[in-house]
């Protein structure tokens, strides 16, 4: 690799102000539409109810996975970076906590939504999963936002405003397992939140739900070791949200009756499903060589991360898929993360490569050989799954294809 | 060089310590350096959260 290939890595692009001003004035506002979320299955809820079509119920999941798709495909990628300056004015702006707090509220309103039209009319099975899997989409972006807040530790609000967002899906252990789990074994074979090359989305979902509860729980029980309490005490921050999942879905049955079982069922488990999909996308097969005289892996850098900028995806996600700066800098606020130049990209937005994910063959014949680019041909790079090495090293392994 | 007041500070996000005392010989920093000593690009050697990212611990 030239020196000067090697200058090109990684690097934030960077961009004159008079260029992007306008956009990033504008952008401050656009982050609004990721309120379509919460708002769209009120909406489709209101719509279902009043013509009596129980399809409209479907309409959130269709928007989520392929309008989307669409609305990137249109309006294409985002090339606005803030300049050091900008990002100094933007970091603390209370705005955009304020957009999060507004949208917590909303999620939660959201999934009561759906929980009220699909037990308080009739309908048929198929609308009434179209109605449950969108209160569990919903669920989906509570962690999302989850996430955003949940890096930013030493702000007592946004903590709270996480909490009650992952306890709508009742992945309150996320943020403990993400922080101090994830973001330390990102792209190592250590982290079960990492996928690996050739590891299909199915094989990966049991590695990733039972590998993240244990972490967190493993972890929450050491800081409270060290603070001289039991792990089960209030003091625990996987009890506190859990509480508040139990609140809200011992109401719902409550007011509600019997058939919120099946619904809350499929609210977790499609929640879960939407961070499961992100977080096998987020890294796959990419892998930080470990430094034999240490022990330690090299540190997280922004080619150890899928980043995907496309504009829509991005404001709607709240700039979840700006990964590469995301994992560079992880408390650094979502309305100032920035594209890279040199990492690696994902060809889509988050919904519709989640799609991809979902059929395996096309997300291998999409990304392996991305992968493999990433890597220069050289397999001993990538982070493989064990039981596929051979197939896939007989298949990529071509390392001098790069140096000469 | 005082051996006494000795600080730890803990990254924010991960929870790495690190221990002024003990210092981090493997990233090239001696024991006894204060934390303020370490370069301000110096990044959380665990998940790469700045130098900034790191508080007191008390």
């Amino acid at each position: 690799m030239s020196k000067e290939t090697a200058a090109m890595l990684s690097i934030p692009r960077s961009q004159e102000e008079g260029q992007i001003t306008t956009w990033i004035s504008l952008k401050k506002y656009a982050y609004l539409i990721s309120l379509v979320l919460p708002l769209a299955p009120i909406s489709s809820c209101y719509l279902a109810v009043t013509t009596g079509n129980g399809l409209w119920l479907w309409a959130t999941i269709v928007f989520w996975y392929f309008g989307i798709a669409l609305l990137d495909k249109y309006f294409g990628d985002d090339e606005a970076n803030p300049t050091d300056k900008m990002v100094e004015e933007l970091k603390s702006e209370e705005y955009y906590k304020k957009v999060m707090y507004l949208t917590v509220p909303l999620l939660w309103a959201g999934v009561i939504a759906c929980a009220y039209t699909v037990s308080q009319y009739e309908w048929s099975w198929f609308s009434f999963l179209g109605g449950a899997l969108s209160a569990g989409l919903v669920a989906g972006i509570g962690v999302n936002l989850g996430h955003e807040m949940g890096h930013k530790i030493n702000d007592r609000v946004q903590v709270f405003f996480a909490k009650m967002a992952l306890a709508l899906s009742g992945y309150g252990h996320f943020f403990i397992e993400h922080n101090k789990g994830h973001h330390k074994d990102v792209a190592t074979p250590e982290d079960p939140a990492s996928s690996r090359m050739g590891e299909s989305l199915y094989k990966f979902v049991k590695r990733e739900i039972p590998g993240a509860f244990r972490r967190a729980w493993e972890l929450e029980s050491a800081r409270l070791k060290r603070m001289g309490k039991s792990e089960w005490s209030f003091s625990n921050e996987i009890i506190q949200p859990a509480i508040a999942t139990i609140a809200l879905y011992s109401l719902l049955l409550a007011y509600f009756g019997p058939i919120m079982i099946p619904f809350l069922l499929i609210v977790a488990g499609f929640g879960y499903w939407q961070l499961t999909c992100a977080n096998y996308i987020e890294h796959y097969g990419l892998l930080r060589q470990k430094n034999e005289k240490t022990g330690r892996y090299e540190r997280c850098q922004p080619h150890h991360s899928w980043n995907a900028n496309q504009k829509v995806s991005n404001l709607i996600l709240l700039h979840l898929q700006r990964h590469s700066d995301h994992h560079a800098h992880p408390t650094r606020a979502y309305q100032v993360l920035r594209d890279y130049n040199g990492v690696p990209n994902l060809p889509a937005g988050y919904p519709l490569m989640f799609v991809y994910a979902m059929i395996p063959s096309v997300w291998f014949s999409i990304m392996d050989p991305k992968v493999v680019a990433w890597a220069g041909g050289d397999m001993d790079k990538v982070n493989i799954d064990a039981d596929k090495k051979d197939e896939l090293y007989s298949r990529y392994h071509n390392p001098e294809k790069k140096a000469a | 060089m005082s051996t006494e007041n000795f600080r730890k500070y803990c990254c924010i996000t991960c929870d790495m310590i690190y221990d002024e005392e003990l210092g981090m010989p493997e990233e090239g920093i001696e024991p006894g350096t204060r934390f303020e000593d370490i370069p301000d690009d110096w990044t959380c050697p665990e998940c790469s959260a700045s130098k900034s990212d790191f508080y007191l611990l008390k």
